[in-house]
């Protein structure tokens, strides 16, 4: 099962929906991993969506390329990563009009992500869809070095860049598409309590 | 004392005849001070003394919003209303000292829109005015379609054309000339907003015909200010206050709430803010919903009603006020 259900938090953090078929001229899908099946699922429920559907796709190995394939959208990329794709998608923003729905669905880093490049075209921010599926990790920014550690999946943990052991915060930035993350031992440097998974 | 209802004391500096239906009218303070500051898109509430009766109408202020020197609204002359317009058009001169209420802003520009899309009909223009002034003194990115009856009715029509020939396009129905608003609105870029003004069946055209192309509900904007209309007078029972009052043929409860000395609150007077909506306790008859606030299960329910436009036709009726 792809669906998890995230205990409710502060007011800044993200809340996820099911992707339901809205009316639009054009139809942008943008999935990561298991992310794939939520567009099944949409798809199935409103096969004649896909003729007018640009899907993009970053399978991290979950493998239902196949699968997107056979719902037989007017495109189809799929892309090793998320920077990979970049490109794609900041043109695929530019050259859309009033009438376009964003539909994405996977990790919330992804989402996350392609959300700030919506918002960056001009998209109202309210009017994206998202749908949580798969990995709970996290796209979490350092406060202290500003680095960003991807697929973050403890709490605490170390920052990528700068080495610091960060507490992960459930405060969130739509502008930079990430979490906080805060030192947890800039007290008494050393006092780290053992790592936990997320939600555990 | 109502949120947003605070006054200003002015004189009715000038009235200026638009065309055969259309009139002018500018304040300025009685303090010589300045105006308040305002957006485009705001609107004011003017008190009107006309012999026994007050009347308080709202209007779009046309201004442009950047002068603090007055206040200017026009009004298109309406022979069958319960009377505030043609009480402007016939009885209202220069000079005359009036109450208007500050400027308030319930159909402001989204400044975050990569670029605004304008549909006015008729007086609805005005508004669109003082946004237009607004935008064209940031290099806000516009575009105007703007519907008259003719050449003649077309107010500042002229004028906008001047100064914006290439974002403003007006279309006259006498000569058979629409808004073809499918092909208009495909192929908007993505960040427009969608901002509508005019008579309740351009409105309700715009809006759907945008939502069935997917823009947005965030992204499109409409106002339309009902006038009450007159109906069957009926007794209504303010439960909080201990009495019962007669709201008349040519008065709008609120109106009559007001007449009554209870304070009942409200801002745009036309059925759309829902600043003035007030509970039912009980009744006995029918409602006659007018506004555009509640929703069509509130408006079913019967615990409701906005006093600024709506009526009720029965045998009881008791409020929370």
């Amino acid at each position: 099962m792809s669906k998890f259900q995230f205990p409710k938090s502060i007011l800044s953090r993200p809340v996820y929906d099911t992707l339901q078929a809205r009316a639009g001229r054009a139809h942008l899908m943008v999935a990561d991993a298991e992310g794939a099946e939520a567009l099944l699922d949409l798809a199935k429920a409103a096969p004649d969506l896909m003729a007018k559907s640009h899907i993009i796709y970053i399978p991290k190995g979950a493998g239902f390329e196949a699968q997107l394939a056979a719902l037989r959208p007017a495109q189809l990329r799929v892309a090793p990563s998320f920077a990979a794709v970049a490109p794609r998608l900041h043109k695929a923003l530019a050259d859309a009009h009033m009438g376009l729905q964003i539909y994405l669905a996977g990790t919330e880093g992804l989402i996350g992500q392609v959300m700030q490049a919506a918002i960056s075209a001009g998209y109202l921010a309210s009017a994206i869809q998202g749908e949580h599926r798969g990995s709970v990790a996290r796209r979490v920014q350092c406060v202290h070095c500003k680095g960003i550690t991807e697929d973050v999946a403890t709490d605490p943990f170390v920052c990528a860049h700068c080495g610091l052991n960060l507490f992960v915060r459930d405060h969130y930035s739509r502008r930079i598409a990430a979490f906080q993350g805060v030192c947890i031992d800039a007290e008494e440097p050393g006092q780290v309590p053992p790592a936990k998974e997320l939600y555990a | 004392m109502s949120a947003g209802t605070q006054k200003l004391e002015v004189t009715l500096a000038e009235v200026v005849e638009v065309n055969a239906l259309v009139k002018r009218f500018r304040f300025v303070r009685r303090d010589g001070g300045e105006m308040p500051t305002f957006s485009g898109g705001a609107h004011v509430v003017v008190e009107m003394r006309d012999g026994g009766i007050t009347r308080l109408n709202p209007y779009s202020v046309m201004s442009d919003p950047r002068d603090r020197t007055c206040l200017m609204i026009s009004v298109r002359r309406d022979d069958v209303g319960r009377g505030g317009s043609l009480f402007l058009h016939q009885k209202a001169k220069a000079g005359d000292q009036m109450v208007i209420s500050y400027p308030v802003n319930l159909f402001s520009l989204d400044l975050r829109a990569r670029k605004h899309l304008m549909i006015a009909g008729g007086i609805g223009i005005t508004p669109f005015l003082a946004q237009i002034k607004q935008l064209a003194a940031t290099n806000g990115r516009f575009e105007l379609h703007y519907s008259v009856r003719s050449q003649a009715l077309a107010s500042y029509a002229d004028d906008l054309r001047d100064h914006h020939p290439e974002h403003v396009r007006i279309y006259h129905d006498d000569q058979d000339e629409r808004i073809d608003l499918d092909t208009l609105l495909d192929g908007q870029p993505l960040g427009t907003h969608l901002y509508v003004c005019g008579p309740k069946g351009m409105i309700d055209w715009a809006v759907k015909t945008a939502l069935a192309q997917g823009w947005p509900r965030e992204a499109v904007h409409s106002e339309e200010f009902l006038a009450p209309q007159s109906g069957q007078p009926f007794e209504v029972t303010l439960d909080r206050s201990g009495k019962t009052i007669k709201v008349g043929e040519h008065q709008s409860l609120l109106e009559a709430l007001e007449a009554a000395g209870v304070d009942a609150p409200y801002l745009c007077r036309g059925g759309a803010c829902g600043q003035c909506e007030t509970d039912v306790l009980r009744h006995e008859g029918k409602f006659v919903h007018r506004d555009h606030w509640l929703t069509d299960e509130q408006k079913s329910c019967g615990n409701k009603i906005m006093p600024c436009v709506s009526r009720f036709e029965g045998k009881t009726l008791v409020i929370d006020r």
